[in-house]
């Protein structure tokens, strides 16, 4: 609760200083509005966000959803594999000189205007965070426990569900509180290359028609939908880590 | 494991020396462990005693032993083995009985709960069975380990300094647990402390960089009181040992 009312007075004290460096500089609307006329477009333009919202908000979470599985499945199969570590983690290494911005362009070109190629660029751009530190997770097993169960004479599947996935939950959650600071990102790159909706899409439209305050309306719904999305998978994350810690 | 290691049954032989990448960690030695008697292997930090307990319990896979370790009886030592560490390795996330039926778990065998109620009520612990570990004792935790290495009814067990993190009195309790429990089984203990050994020896080998020395235990068998004149004795003559060889 502390934390919830230090976050109100930080985010009051911001907009008033938004607010007297609009009136005290002069700014003309179409530079930096002030905070009450984004507020007033907010409410009048209420239900044109909440429909972009949540486009976003479904490109968002499908991207995280299936990044996370992806990620996961896949630092599983390195951590069993080491043949697959040889063959997997340079490529990934690669991936990663690759700017995920860059390919925006062409997802879009492949795979048309729609919802998928902002949900592909939402994994592209978690599935390294997730991958690897789901993978260094599962390779830092405690070693008397794995030493015990080999002397146990334990499955290695069984042993990987039982004890090096559980152990590695901390990592996981670490990868995926990145995830959720990312895959908005994602999803807004993607839009802004080539949507008909989104609330990147908003953004640029209001921007092109010096709608500076419908853009900001937009921006701080995109925090606002980034810091809840933020701060519920820390929650989960936290509770998960606190479970498997000694 | 490295050629030249050949499993047979009970007792145990073990005879080689240890090396890694051309660099000798012990020079040849060869010792028995007694079927079903205590084994105490004494020795400054670093001699490689703990390494002559992982090589019997087929962990190594840097350090590779030039010789042989054998069950007298015949057969594969592989699944005769239970092993219990300085650190209690019990899985955070799980209950105390959980934890002692960690091994049926990761074969993938069907639990026996009532056996882990029977070994938990044995080693003191019926309240506490359903607390996860971090709300547990050292102590307690290493009463449940000792369940643990129970419930897997094998007839070698390995004990790596399983008491030295306890204070004294907690450490000639778990002494007098360990040796009421564990009648009948073929041990091996590798210890820094002589009163454990004089205590709990049926046979006490000192092990330095010179090889392996043979040292008389004190008359009576275990576990024998910790004041009595012989065991007090036989601590001094440890200690002296010891000291000689460093």
């Amino acid at each position: 609760m502390k934390l919830f009312l230090r976050l109100i007075l930080v985010t009051v004290a911001l907009f008033l200083f938004w607010h007297f460096l609009v009136v005290f500089a002069d700014l003309p609307k179409f530079i930096l509005p002030s905070p009450l006329l984004v507020m007033q477009t907010f409410v009048s333009n209420f239900s044109l966000i909440l429909k972009h919202a949540v486009v976003t908000g479904s490109e968002i979470l499908v991207g995280l959803l299936a990044g996370t599985v992806l990620g996961s499945v896949t630092a599983i199969c390195l951590a069993i594999s080491p043949a697959a570590r040889t063959i997997v983690r340079p490529m990934m290494v690669l991936s990663q000189a690759l700017p995920v911005f860059a390919l925006a362009p062409l997802l879009t070109l492949w795979l048309g205007y729609g919802l998928w190629p902002k949900i592909l660029m939402a994994l592209l751009i978690i599935y390294f965070p997730v991958t690897s530190s789901f993978f260094d997770g599962l390779m830092n097993t405690p070693k008397g426990m794995l030493d015990l169960s080999r002397v146990m004479n334990g499955n290695p599947w069984r042993i990987m569900l039982n004890l090096r996935i559980p152990a590695a939950v901390p990592g996981l959650a670490s990868g995926l509180r990145l995830a959720a600071v990312y895959a908005p990102i994602g999803a807004i790159i993607g839009e802004w290359v080539g949507a008909s909706e989104g609330l990147g899409y908003l953004m640029l439209l209001a921007n092109g028609r010096a709608k500076i305050d419908l853009m900001f309306a937009a921006l701080i719904v995109l925090v606002v939908m980034t810091l809840i999305l933020h701060w519920s998978i820390d929650r989960l994350g936290n509770s998960l880590t606190a479970k498997m810690s000694p | 494991m490295a050629n030249g290691i050949r499993y047979l049954m009970q007792s145990l032989l073990f005879e080689g020396s240890a090396w890694i990448n051309e660099i000798q960690i012990f020079p040849r030695i060869s010792f028995t462990m007694q079927a079903g008697s205590w084994t105490c292997m004494l020795g400054p930090s670093g001699v490689g005693k703990t390494t002559i307990l992982r090589l019997i319990a087929g962990l190594e896979s840097e350090i590779v032993l030039d010789g042989s370790i054998v069950l007298k009886e015949g057969g594969r030592l592989s699944g005769q083995i239970s092993l219990m560490s300085q650190t209690d390795n019990l899985l955070p996330w799980l209950s105390a009985t959980e934890n002692v039926l960690l091994g049926n778990r990761l074969r993938g065998e069907k639990p026996d709960f009532d056996k882990a109620n029977e070994l938990i009520k044995k080693v003191g612990l019926t309240e506490h069975r359903k607390k996860r570990p971090y709300a547990l004792s050292g102590g307690q935790r290493q009463r449940v380990a000792l369940a643990r290495t129970l419930m897997e009814e094998r007839p070698i067990v390995l004990l790596d300094e399983p008491f030295s993190a306890l204070d004294a009195r907690v450490r000639a309790e778990m002494q007098e647990l360990a040796a009421q429990h564990l009648q009948g089984k073929t041990i091996l203990l590798v210890t820094h402390d002589p009163a454990e050994a004089a205590r709990l020896g049926e046979r006490i080998l000192v092990l330095s960089v010179n090889g392996i020395k043979d040292v008389c235990p004190p008359a009576g068998g275990i576990i024998r009181a910790y004041d009595e004149q012989t065991v007090l004795a036989c601590q001094g003559q440890l200690l002296r040992l010891l000291r000689e060889e460093e």
